[in-house]
């Protein structure tokens, strides 16, 4: 099981649906995200190309934050999750420093928090928050070990790309261009 | 009538303790702890769902409202069955917990008095109010007559007051809706086709080959299932052409981006019209059917060339005729579409017939892929008495706009000044629903109308700067505190969808239903407001359509089969469209015999002085003009607006992103407050942009007050549509401030 996550620039908005749900669903209190639209314009007036899209953690399976975590509170879970266990977090904030998407925060109870992939979702058979009320569809979700998956199938048919890989992160969350 | 004048009472005046709520946020899904076991707790934690519909825009998203086991309200999710959401909401929607957590809200009814010579509110209690505002109303109806009491509303509420404002005697009703928004293409679509376009519009997105926007901008405005279907349309690789002066969101998605000069549409579109039938890819057979006035357009057309337009447009000769040609080989799987906010220069009746126009020529009304014929669910009206026939009402005040089809707020309005020569005095105004100092141009005209009644009454759920006018203010509760109306669209099939109260409502805040009950209890039209509970209504109307509350609720919306024939013309079978001759009309008897150019012409409109640039403005996904800006949820997404300003234009005045700047416009009216600039290559030299609806004034929206510019105040020219009233509000110019002009005056 390796889960990822894959959003189709050619179709997202930004309109910050997947930013607002996950605050909703995840009670990330208000003045925090776990997730967050970037924008970005390239050419000169009218020769325009505008990209938007959502960012979040990206489960890397090489993760710096992981490898940083003086207490091991920063973790891999299951699918290749990459978690926190609250209660182990001491704050340090080695992980946020370390992280080259600034996907991490400090919650205002302490911790470190960051996108979760909304496994407790998952446990449930449910999508995560953000992928699930979308408008545009742009968001897609499954696991990259199974050929077969919609997630799969688009990696292999669709051009796309992942954020910052030269930082040697190898990220799972992709980017259909 | 009052002597002093009608003071704007910042409802901060009052010190009305706010108390946040405090959430609890333990909710960390970190793996082998007891965080887990709390986590899986607070996940098998059973939410209760509660149907509802949105009401944080005009779209009506049917959802379900999720209920903790503390009656705490968690999350909004669509319904499945929504053929308006496919059960996604928009961030409105989503972040519509805020509209009730907002500890900004208005708690209880407020009364005008004046303390130490100073206006101000104090609170009050509902039978105060409600006694007060009863009193009033008798009295204007004596002195004056029912219709002297106006409704200027929006939504939900509005339809209670309505029922009131009926049930007594007026029908001097109105909403921004029309005059400031949709209401030209509404003329210019019934014209031509002899049928509105409507909301939800019946533009068949999912199965198109080809959309055209014409400063639509699908994407900033979530009209949901509408940018659902573009996506769908893009996977399905539908050619989009977007023809803005800016680059939206939309543009950016575009085979075809057209970026043209502002207020030169209409010349775009003769030029499409010309290239169609010089060329001869309109759909002739559909014309022949279905259409009258062709000789008549074609040769009307004709010297609209492309290279005519050209110079007017500033979009190339080869790439008018090939966008022309790709909505020709799509059809009759294309849309021109008809826009939403089309009050733009005064002609917009006329662009909105170019593209109807259009339309009849590719042959998209009542195709697949074009526009569908849409139905509606007959909702049988409660029993009640009928209503009085008002002396007078909107259609005798908009009586000048011959083709107006609704009320014109800036009429009714006018209708308020002293003048012993109007016909409709206007004494007292009720605002429901719509924040009018923000949704109508103008400000001068509103403070001295409003400074001129006699009373007025605002119910809101929030305390809008048109609140800070009142006499009274009644505090509404939210959507998802209360009954309403049932839902009934227009849509592929005729669909119903309710609202129950998810919880009770916060505060002293009541449904609007109540408000009109009490009043009208008051006012002796009991007979009208014949239950206890809107709940009955609904119950009544449910059973009548075949169905029940208990149902609904489990359900919350409910397809209906359609009855009035096919979504498509069926080719095989003559139609009559809706029209007096069954016909489609390219040209127009109607506008000629009223005065009016039978077909569209282009006409030159002002450009901005040395110095000024237009004042664009649009929306962003996840407000709702006015009405978000202080939700808690939606104000984390977007505090404020910026000003759009192209490079070149920052280069000469030496703007940087980030710079704090004020906007003076022609008539000299200077901007409240500041806005920071964004210096982007996404729009024109010509032009600034920014998104409507912030800048408020009152100071109880802690999150929205002092925040971006209003661009309606910079709105003090009005270019009025004279066929149907509506209020053109893209022919005004703003100069760009660098320094503080008020920096000696307090705001």
């Amino acid at each position: 099981m390796r889960y990822a996550m894959i959003i189709d620039t050619l179709k997202c908005v930004g309109c910050s649906d997947c930013v607002v749900a996950c605050q909703t669903e995840n009670d990330v209190p208000i003045g925090y995200c776990r997730d967050w639209i970037t924008e970005t314009v390239n050419g000169s007036y009218p020769n325009l190309e505008l990209e938007l899209k959502s960012e979040r953690c990206n489960h890397c399976d090489n993760a710096p934050c992981v490898r940083c975590c003086p207490t091991g509170a920063s973790h891999v879970g299951v699918g290749g999750i990459v978690l926190v266990t609250a209660n182990e977090c001491i704050g340090c904030g080695a992980c946020i420093e370390s992280c080259p998407y600034d996907a991490r925060f400090q919650h205002p109870d302490g911790y470190v928090d960051k996108c979760t992939f909304c496994h407790h979702r998952l446990e449930k058979g449910q999508l995560p928050a953000c992928v699930s009320v979308c408008p545009t569809k742009c968001m897609y979700f499954g696991d990259l070990d199974d050929p077969n998956s919609e997630v799969s199938q688009l990696l292999k048919n669709r051009k796309h790309k992942t954020l910052a890989p030269e930082a040697g992160t190898k990220p799972h969350v992709f980017y259909l261009i | 009538m009052t002597t002093s004048r009608r003071k704007f009472i910042k409802i901060s005046a009052l010190g009305l303790g706010a108390v946040a709520a405090s959430t609890t946020a333990i909710n960390m899904f970190g793996s082998n702890s007891y965080i887990d076991e709390l986590v899986k707790q607070n996940v098998s934690k059973k939410f209760k769902r509660t149907a509802t519909y949105c009401e944080v825009c005009f779209w009506k998203c049917a959802a379900w409202t999720y209920t903790n086991e503390d009656g705490e309200i968690k999350k909004i999710i669509g319904n499945d069955d929504d053929s308006h959401c496919y059960g996604r909401l928009c961030p409105r929607g989503t972040g519509g917990v805020g509209m009730y957590t907002d500890e900004d809200r208005l708690k209880t009814p407020l009364i005008r008095t004046t303390v130490n010579g100073e206006q101000t509110f104090r609170k009050a209690s509902w039978d105060e109010a409600l006694d007060l505002i009863a009193s009033k109303f008798k009295g204007i109806k004596e002195t004056h007559g029912a219709e002297s009491i106006a409704l200027i509303k929006h939504g939900a509420p509005g339809s209670h007051l309505e029922h009131l404002l009926k049930a007594f005697g007026s029908d001097t009703i109105a909403e921004p809706a029309y005059a400031q928004c949709r209401g030209p293409r509404e003329t210019g679509f019934n014209l031509t086709f002899g049928s509105w376009v409507g909301s939800p519009e019946p533009t068949d997105i999912r199965d198109t080959k080809c959309l055209v926007l014409i400063g639509s901008h699908i994407g900033e405005n979530m009209h949901n299932s509408q940018v659902q279907e573009m996506s769908d349309a893009i996977d399905n690789g539908a050619t989009i052409i977007t023809v803005d002066p800016r680059l939206s969101t939309a543009a950016s998605k575009s085979k075809f981006w057209l970026a043209i000069k502002p207020a030169t549409d209409i010349a775009l579109m003769l030029s499409w019209m010309n290239v169609l039938i010089e060329e001869g890819i309109y759909d002739k057979e559909y014309i022949n059917k279905y259409a009258t006035g062709f000789d008549e357009l074609k040769k009307h057309v004709s010297q609209f060339t492309p290279e005519w337009a050209y110079g007017i447009t500033t979009i190339k000769p080869d790439v008018i005729r090939e966008t022309a040609r790709a909505m020709a080989h799509a059809a009759p799987a294309v849309i021109i579409h008809p826009g939403r906010h089309v009050v733009w220069y005064g002609d917009d009746s006329q662009r909105a017939r170019a593209m109807a126009i259009l339309n009849a020529l590719l042959g998209s009304w009542g195709r697949r892929g074009g526009f569908y014929f849409k139905e509606a669910a007959k909702v049988p009206n409660f029993p009640a008495p009928a209503y009085p026939e008002p002396k007078w009402g909107w259609k005798e005040i908009g009586e000048k706009y011959p083709l107006a089809q609704m009320g014109i707020t800036n009429e009714v309005m006018k209708c308020m000044l002293p003048d012993k020569d109007n016909k409709y005095p206007v004494k007292a105004l009720m605002v429901a629903g719509t924040n009018i100092t923000k949704a109508m141009p103008n400000k001068k005209l509103l403070e001295d109308a409003m400074d001129a009644l006699d009373f007025m009454v605002v119910i809101d759920t929030m305390p809008m700067d048109v609140t800070g006018y009142a006499d009274v203010v009644l505090p509404e509760c939210t959507y998802l505190e209360r009954y309403d109306d049932i839902r009934s669209a227009t849509n592929r099939e005729p669909s119903i969808a309710i609202r129950v109260p998810a919880v009770e409502p916060k505060y002293e805040s009541k449904p609007a239903w109540w408000m009109a009950k009490q009043i009208g209890e008051r006012l002796g039209l009991g007979a009208y407001f014949n239950y206890d509970d809107f709940k009955e209504v609904i119950e009544w109307q449910l059973k009548e359509m075949g169905t029940s509350l208990e149902e609904m609720e489990k359900i919350g919306v409910k397809n209906y089969p359609r009855k009035s024939g096919p979504m498509y013309l069926n080719e095989d079978e003559t139609y009559n469209f809706p029209t007096d001759n069954g016909k489609i009309h390219l040209y127009s008897q109607e506008l000629k015999d009223l005065g009016f150019d039978p077909m569209p012409n282009y006409t030159k409109h002002p450009e901005p002085p040395q110095g000024f640039y237009r004042l664009n403005y649009g929306r962003a996904p996840m407000h709702t003009f006015s009405r978000t800006v202080n939700n808690p949820n939606l104000n984390d997404l977007k505090k404020e607006n910026d000003l759009w300003v192209n490079p070149k234009v920052a280069r000469i005045i030496g703007l940087k992103s980030g710079q704090e700047v004020w906007l003076k416009n022609q008539d000299d009216i200077i901007s409240t407050f500041s806005i920071k600039v964004r210096v982007t290559e996404r729009v024109r030299w010509d032009s600034v942009y920014m998104v409507h609806g912030f800048g408020h004034q009152n100071k109880e929206l802690s999150r929205a007050n002092g925040k971006g510019i209003n661009d309606t105040e910079l709105i003090t020219k009005v270019f009025t549509d004279p066929i149907m009233g509506g209020t053109g509000m893209r022919g005004n110019f703003v100069a760009i401030l660098t320094e503080n002009p008020h920096k000696n005056t307090e705001i």
